[in-house]
């Protein structure tokens, strides 16, 4: 079976499970389906949140930010920034909101405030949070039905938008806390197996956050290798290249906490577990679930990076011939999210820091994960997992 | 069930509940803004296995203490709202 026809199959396969489940949980009443959450788990509950909450930027982008264009160190302001914000919601925000009996911020400013102007004010805070929120969602999904439908950026944006569209819509299924479920483990299985799989190769070690410390068959550890190699190339330390400054980086990193803390996807699962203790229990829950696959990402992101690296220039000085070009290259300079110039034309790729020498032109943050096993020679089904993980976390 | 020391057993929850919030909360930005941004220099000269001590608070450990922190705190409120007699029953 070719690539092609085994990403098919197994996206397939998931699709079919998400609504088989959906058609299964939507057999009670109409008022059943708005409750029903309240009998719901608190560890059911924060696999659900864990689901709602690692969308597209999460799954698809952010390993591919903290490799390749925050170079490393300064990628963490993603890692730290979107799980502590999540922290300050759920000691903070999460169960006073749901404790006064509101659903939203706007709604509890305005009501605690007596004032309709600073409700209007939240309103469009929210919307500023949301719209920004959304736009990262859209650039993931663009991607991930760009490569999987094999057409350019564009074409995958609008029709992965009609598809999301239609399934969020018709079937109301994005509600239904046993459909996130599914599709929190299909997520996270893709998320783990292809890093299992690359941690093994590199390092022998089969947890991927164990892997990133540990050392490369050289005997060189695999950070510090990675710091020689990016320095070797022009670019900076991997482990210590910070993004701006240190004010930079903090004044970054607590806007992304602040901003975090008021997603309304997020709050309202707080309303879905029986009682305000157990709405407690489930943040954490849902927070270790999270965790699973924001401890993997900055392995993934630092071995990725040091494959690309391998791949382009096996031997120092050796060069990857453009003829010789492995398969998956081609297939995302057909999304035109990876792209190669031959500017000395010695029919070989020069991958450097400096933009007059560098041939590696396009090499975009968000086709990282999803070209990460194909990268590493990993076997098809393991690619097609990782394209079924990519949708689910789209949709 | 009428109480008559309401208003006390709230300042206590409140009391209570302020404290906790004020540790976990310094912890909180000790770990993350703290060991992962503001002090990372001086944690990096440690090296621990293949990590960087900076370097990994940043990437990995805030990760980890923040998931004991909402535990902590879960298990604090509970514990305190059952010693006031404050659960909350099921609907």
């Amino acid at each position: 079976m070719t690539l092609t026809e085994t990403t098919y199959w197994i996206v397939g396969a998931s699709f079919l499970l998400y609504i088989l489940i959906a058609i299964r949980s939507r057999a009670g009443t109409t008022q059943e389906f708005y409750v029903a959450g309240k009998g719901i788990h608190p560890v059911a509950n924060g696999m659900a949140t864990a689901a709602d909450w690692m969308s597209a930027a999460s799954f698809i982008s952010m390993a591919g930010l903290i490799g390749l264009s925050y170079n490393g160190y300064g990628g963490s302001v993603f890692l730290m920034g979107w799980t502590g914000g999540y922290v300050i919601l759920a000691m903070l925000i999460a169960p006073y909101l749901r404790k006064y009996g509101k659903f939203t911020v706007p709604e509890f400013i305005g009501d605690r405030y007596y004032s309709d102007t600073a409700r209007v004010v939240a309103v469009i805070c929210l919307i500023i949070c949301s719209v920004t929120y959304v736009i990262g969602q859209m650039k993931g999904i663009g991607v991930a039905f760009s490569r999987f439908l094999e057409t350019d950026y564009e074409t995958g944006l609008f029709s992965g938008m009609v598809i999301v569209f239609f399934y969020a819509v018709l079937g109301g299924m994005k509600g239904i806390t046993y459909t996130q479920i599914a599709q929190f483990c299909v997520l996270i299985f893709a998320y783990t197996v292809p890093a299992i799989f690359i941690s093994l190769q590199l390092t022998g070690q089969p947890i991927p956050q164990l892997g990133l410390g540990s050392t490369l068959a050289d005997g060189s550890y695999l950070l510090e290798k990675l710091d020689r190699t990016l320095l070797d190339l022009g670019f900076q330390e991997y482990t210590t290249s910070v993004r701006g400054s240190t004010l930079n980086m903090a004044a970054f990193t607590a806007s992304l906490m602040i901003g975090t803390a008021g997603l309304p996807h997020v709050i309202i699962r707080f309303f879905t577990v029986p009682t305000v203790r157990a709405a407690r229990t489930s943040a954490g829950w849902a927070l270790v679930f999270i965790a699973i696959l924001y401890t993997t990402a900055p392995a993934v992101a630092a071995m990725a990076r040091l494959n690309i690296i391998q791949t382009l220039e096996p031997q120092p000085g050796q060069h990857l011939a453009i003829e010789e070009r492995p398969t998956w290259f081609k297939n995302w300079e057909q999304t035109g999210l990876l792209g190669i110039e031959d500017k000395n034309a010695d029919g070989r790729i020069q991958y450097s820091a400096d933009p007059e020498q560098n041939e590696l032109v396009t090499l975009d943050n968000d086709i990282l994960v999803l070209a990460n096993p194909e990268i590493a020679n990993l076997p098809n089904w393991v690619i097609a997992l990782v394209a079924a993980g990519g949708l689910a976390a789209a949709l | 069930m009428e109480q008559p020391d309401t208003s006390a057993v709230r300042e206590i929850y409140w009391r209570e509940n302020r404290r906790w919030m004020l540790i976990l909360g310094v912890i909180w930005f000790t770990v993350s803004l703290g060991c992962g941004v503001l002090w990372v220099e001086p944690l990096n000269q440690i090296q621990i296995g293949g990590f960087k001590l900076g370097f990994w608070f940043a990437q990995q450990g805030a990760i980890y203490t923040f998931i004991v922190l909402i535990f902590v705190y879960a298990g604090v409120m509970a514990r305190l709202e059952k010693r006031l007699g404050l659960e909350e029953t099921e609907v």
